[in-house]
């Protein structure tokens, strides 16, 4: 080895799929079914759009098992928009994310949305030059999924529900154990790695920087702009939002809102602002109604 | 001295780390009085898109171009190149910039994220003796096709899909940009420069506050 800096060009290293989870951050991800969902989020200001044939709601309605979308759907929706475009994986279904990879989405999303295809191994995702983003709903998953090489991590939420009490459940345990974590001594990190289940490496990263490797986004139940100002204060660095929108009344106005809101969540006038008469949010469910729940999913 | 870093979207944290390294506690820009007593400002990282949107709606486009025309200095990375070059391709009808240097951006230029890269690229002088090489990150990168008279290309790289060296970082006046994102790396070389460009701007300009020195 010698320190002569490296003149070729490096795809694919962690530094350039952390990079765009960066440079998505304050920004909005939105859930869309076609090209003219694509475009209205697009126009909307979403900082990128996440291909799909069912937005989960629909997904939780119809039952059967969810699976990757139609490439085509994928193309249409590429061609649309001139905003990275993500598509979802099932966990575990690595050949799902090759055809991904291959149709060159921005990030793969190896998602619970999805009915899982491997019940105990998730996606070995360092191999793939696609960065990926994973849920998780707790600080021990999340590292998991950082150790499997996610350059991004999105609290799960309970997707298509329009109820945020489950985002706020995960983010605050994620957010809650990383506080902790800064406040451990140097044996208590041994202890922080094996309750977590998780590598000691990472764990002692989260103790000297005081936040998670990789950003950390929230997702899942999100409905109007203050549940988006809620769950950025809390600490997410930028928000995917899916049935939530285009199962609403409006569906541009309300994106348009909860952009501002990302923008703006500290300005609680400006958030006042742009929630008046957005019209009827999604209906959402009393969690208690659910069957299965979808952040159960993966391990 | 006073920096700001346009906070509406996008990695805004990376560049005030920037410069806290150099001594430089900055602050983040959303709103028009946000905009007063800058000696100069940082526009980051993130969707060009979403940040033109934002700027609108925020009321900012319009304070901040009369800014920036009347002599503010401003460093824009990636997206922030493409707020300011006065041709952007590739982008949506809609989307404004500044048009403050006088250049033309592809947007997306690179290609999409699998194809966005990190290399080590070559510098002119100007930009420092600690090494002519300089780390660099391009991510879903706009491309530099032409750069106008009167700009100073200050680093030029070329990729496998292109092997002809394209310019990527330019200056202009007060202006200073790259396509990639010297704040995701550990070289201050451009944010020092960008200080050095504000602290000759502080002293040119009346009744301004007479910058402290950069450290």
């Amino acid at each position: 080895m010698t320190d002569a800096p490296d003149h070729s060009a490096r795809t694919g290293t962690f530094a350039v799929k952390r990079g765009l989870a960066d440079m998505l951050r304050g920004g909005v991800i939105m859930d869309v079914v076609t090209a003219d969902q694509a475009k209205v989020a697009e126009d909307a200001g979403a900082v990128s759009v996440m291909a799909l044939e069912r937005v989960p709601a629909d997904i939780r309605r119809d039952g059967g098992v969810a699976r990757m979308s139609d490439p085509a759907l994928i193309e249409e929706i590429q061609q649309a928009v001139t905003i990275p475009v993500m598509a979802k994986a099932r966990i575990g279904h690595f050949a799902e994310a090759q055809v991904l990879e291959a149709l060159q989405v921005d990030y793969i999303d190896e998602s619970e949305v999805l009915t899982p295809a491997d019940e105990a191994h998730h996606i070995d995702k360092w191999p793939f030059t696609v960065p990926f983003v994973c849920g998780a709903t707790n600080l021990g998953e999340a590292l998991r999924r950082i150790s499997e090489g996610a350059a991004m991590i999105r609290s799960k939420g309970e997707a298509g529900t329009g109820n945020v009490v489950e985002a706020v459940r995960h983010l605050r345990s994620i957010l809650g154990d990383i506080k902790k974590i800064t406040q451990a001594d140097s044996a208590e990190r041994y202890a922080w790695a094996k309750q977590l289940s998780a590598p000691i490496g990472l764990v002692q990263e989260i103790a000297e920087t005081g936040r998670l490797p990789v950003p950390l986004f929230c997702a899942g139940g999100l409905a109007t702009p203050a549940d988006v100002s809620l769950v950025m204060q809390l600490g997410a660095e930028a928000v995917f939002v899916g049935s939530g929108n285009f199962k609403s009344e409006d569906p541009a106005r309300r994106a348009r809102a909860i952009v501002e809101a990302a923008a703006h969540f500290e300005d609680a006038g400006h958030v006042a602002k742009v929630s008046r008469g957005l019209g009827e949010a999604m209906r959402g469910q009393e969690l208690s109604a659910l069957g299965e729940r979808l952040a159960d999913r993966g391990w | 001295m006073s920096i700001g870093v346009l906070a509406l979207q996008g990695d805004v944290r990376e560049h005030l780390g920037a410069l806290g390294e150099l001594g430089v506690d900055a602050r983040g820009v959303r709103r028009p009085p946000d905009l007063a007593g800058l000696d100069g400002l940082i526009l980051p990282g993130g969707e060009s898109t979403t940040l033109s949107l934002l700027l609108e709606s925020s009321q900012m486009f319009e304070p901040l171009a009369d800014a920036i025309a009347t002599g503010l200095p401003v460093f824009g990375t990636c997206a922030g190149l493409v707020l300011l070059a006065s041709e952007v391709r590739g982008g949506r009808p809609d989307q404004r910039s500044f048009a403050a240097l006088d250049c033309s951006v592809l947007r997306n230029g690179y290609g999409r994220q699998n194809e966005s890269f990190e290399t080590a690229i070559e510098v002119v002088a100007a930009l420092g003796a600690e090494g002519p090489s300089m780390p660099a990150v391009f991510i879903r990168a706009p491309l530099i096709e032409r750069v106008g008279e009167g700009v100073e290309v200050l680093a030029r790289t070329a990729t496998p899909n292109d092997p002809e060296p394209r310019a990527v970082v330019l200056r202009q006046g007060n202006v200073l940009a790259s396509a990639f994102h010297p704040e995701l790396t550990g070289d201050r070389r451009l944010h020092r420069l960008f200080l050095q460009m504000v602290e000759s701007a502080g002293t040119l300009r009346d009744g301004h506050g007479v910058p402290a020195g950069v450290a």
